[in-house]
């Protein structure tokens, strides 16, 4: 196990690699999907008229 | 194709999509990532450190594939003034970015334990960050000029510009960089890629390709949604 | 107009003025005087880096003065009277960047021979440093003018217009500082080669990119 972290040495340089990648690519996927909710929550509360103006 | 013009039926063309390309593109990752960290061997200069190529490498290839997107969808927007083209073109750029960006950030953590150094001139660390400050300039575009349709067409134009140019920076760089070179061990790629270690570059590519393209298209849903609520709004207040 | 009318009215506006040529000359001298002060007193570190420095700065220098290439006479509308003339908006735009040129970058060429020497630079350098600037500097204007057209409406068109033409004048500062280790070191690199290459293709290709900026802005 602590030869798996260690990666032969250059453990923090490949786990920064991940770590960085991960963070990167979840962080998209966050940003994208809540976006993506938000707007379509927004479309469904829209309505009918005289409805009052959304945030 | 003429289906996805019309906004309404590319929504509803494009709805299953991104639930599928997110599924395929996890399991590829869980995939790639298991073959990556714990199948493929150390390699026989780099050691582990190659590991860091199965991140590495997949990101700068959709940092550049963004870009041609890019490109090609703001032709098609100069020339067929197709609305939809200018909004693919706009959220692809941020996520192009994030790609370089993570190419830049893993690259320069491979450079470190390979070349002693977490930067060097290399003509692919170089070009790349000329390219990760195309991409700030076109999204800078868009944010700083008023009137959308003048964003619009004034990206594109910076796009299909920068398009052109990039080969041009590449080859410079590359040129600038042999003039330069005194070392010996200047070899990014490392040596000749062994069957061992393509499968599982091959299956990491396919899972960032896939992953690009799911927040891409659901980035381009969200964008044409936002606009339907404007007019919507707009339009229950002009009464 | 003719182009040649319009590249003199440009040249007279901008020397009358005082603006462009004054701010340029002044802001590459403040530049050329102070990195010498910035860098470490070690014999012939100043004389390696010279070159690169006074091409860069003069790039720079060239680019201060970009952003009100069409700035003025967009905001007084004598950008459209000239676009509704017989001049078309590609000739249009080659004669500004031919009039930025001019009044920006000549005076810059004159006096780079000056700042070279100020910066320790040998005979054969500062030769290198003239035939950068002088190769470099049309690409300068013709890029620049790209930038300048596609931030005409913009309202902080000025910060983000290094921004955009930076990167793309990659290739002029790589080759530039080539012009001048081909002088200084005595050997063939294809430097002056590619630079020129890079000048004339962006001269002759930025007027149409300009003038689609330009159509873009002045539309509706």
């Amino acid at each position: 196990m602590m030869n798996f972290l260690a990666m032969g040495g250059y453990g923090q340089f490949v786990w920064a690699a991940y770590a960085a990648s991960a963070l990167g690519l979840a962080a998209a996927t966050v940003l994208t999907l809540s976006a993506y909710f938000r707007v379509v929550r927004q479309l469904s509360q829209l309505p009918r008229e005289g409805e009052k103006p959304l945030a | 194709m003429i289906g996805y013009a019309n906004p309404k039926r590319f929504l509803d063309l494009t709805r299953p999509i991104p639930p599928w390309f997110f599924g395929v593109s996890s399991t590829l990752l869980a995939i790639g990532l298991y073959l990556a960290l714990f199948v493929v061997p150390p390699e026989r200069q780099q050691g582990d450190a190659v590991r860091i190529m199965f991140v590495h490498v997949p990101a700068a290839w959709i940092g550049m594939g963004a870009y041609a997107l890019m490109a090609v969808c703001s032709i098609w927007a100069l020339v067929n003034r197709h609305p939809l083209a200018d909004i693919a073109a706009r959220e692809a750029a941020p996520l192009g970015a994030l790609f370089t960006g993570l190419a830049l950030i893993t690259g320069s953590l491979w450079g470190k334990p390979m070349w002693g150094t977490y930067w060097a001139w290399d003509a692919r660390l170089t070009s790349f960050l000329l390219l990760f400050f195309l991409y700030l300039g076109y999204i800078a575009i868009w944010n700083v000029t008023e009137d959308e349709t003048r964003a619009a067409r004034g990206a594109a134009i910076l796009a299909i510009v920068g398009a052109v140019n990039l080969p041009i920076i590449k080859f410079s760089v590359d040129w600038w960089n042999t003039l330069h070179q005194g070392e010996s061990i200047f070899r990014s790629g490392g040596p000749v890629i062994a069957t061992v270690f393509l499968w599982p570059l091959f299956i990491m590519l396919a899972a960032y390709t896939t992953l690009f393209a799911a927040l891409w298209i659901v980035r381009v849903r969200t964008a044409i949604l936002r606009r339907t609520v404007r007019t919507r709004v707009s339009a229950g207040f002009g009464r | 107009m003719s182009s040649l009318a319009l590249i003199g009215r440009d040249i007279r506006l901008a020397s009358r003025g005082g603006g462009n040529t004054f701010l340029a000359v002044a802001f590459f001298a403040t530049i050329v005087t102070l990195v010498p002060l910035g860098i470490e007193p070690v014999a012939g570190l100043l004389h390696a880096v010279a070159g690169g420095i006074v091409m860069l700065c003069s790039a720079l220098a060239a680019l201060l003065s970009l952003d009100n290439l069409f700035q003025a006479d967009f905001e007084d509308g004598s950008l459209e009277l000239l676009v509704t003339g017989p001049l078309s908006l590609e000739s249009l735009a080659a004669s500004k960047i031919a009039a930025h040129w001019f009044t920006t970058a000549l005076p810059l060429l004159a006096i780079s021979p000056l700042a070279a020497i100020a910066m320790d630079l040998p005979g054969a350098g500062l030769v290198g440093v003239v035939l950068a600037v002088a190769l470099a500097t049309p690409a300068v204007s013709a890029v620049g003018a790209i930038g300048a057209s596609l931030t005409l409406s913009a309202k902080r068109g000025g910060l983000i217009l290094p921004l955009i033409v930076l990167p793309l004048l990659a290739p002029v500062i790589i080759f530039g500082a080539g012009v001048v280790r081909s002088k200084l070191e005595g050997a063939e690199n294809g430097a002056v080669l590619y630079l020129s290459a890079f000048s004339l293709a962006a001269v002759l290709l930025s007027p149409f990119a300009v003038a689609a900026g330009l159509r873009t802005n002045l539309s509706a």
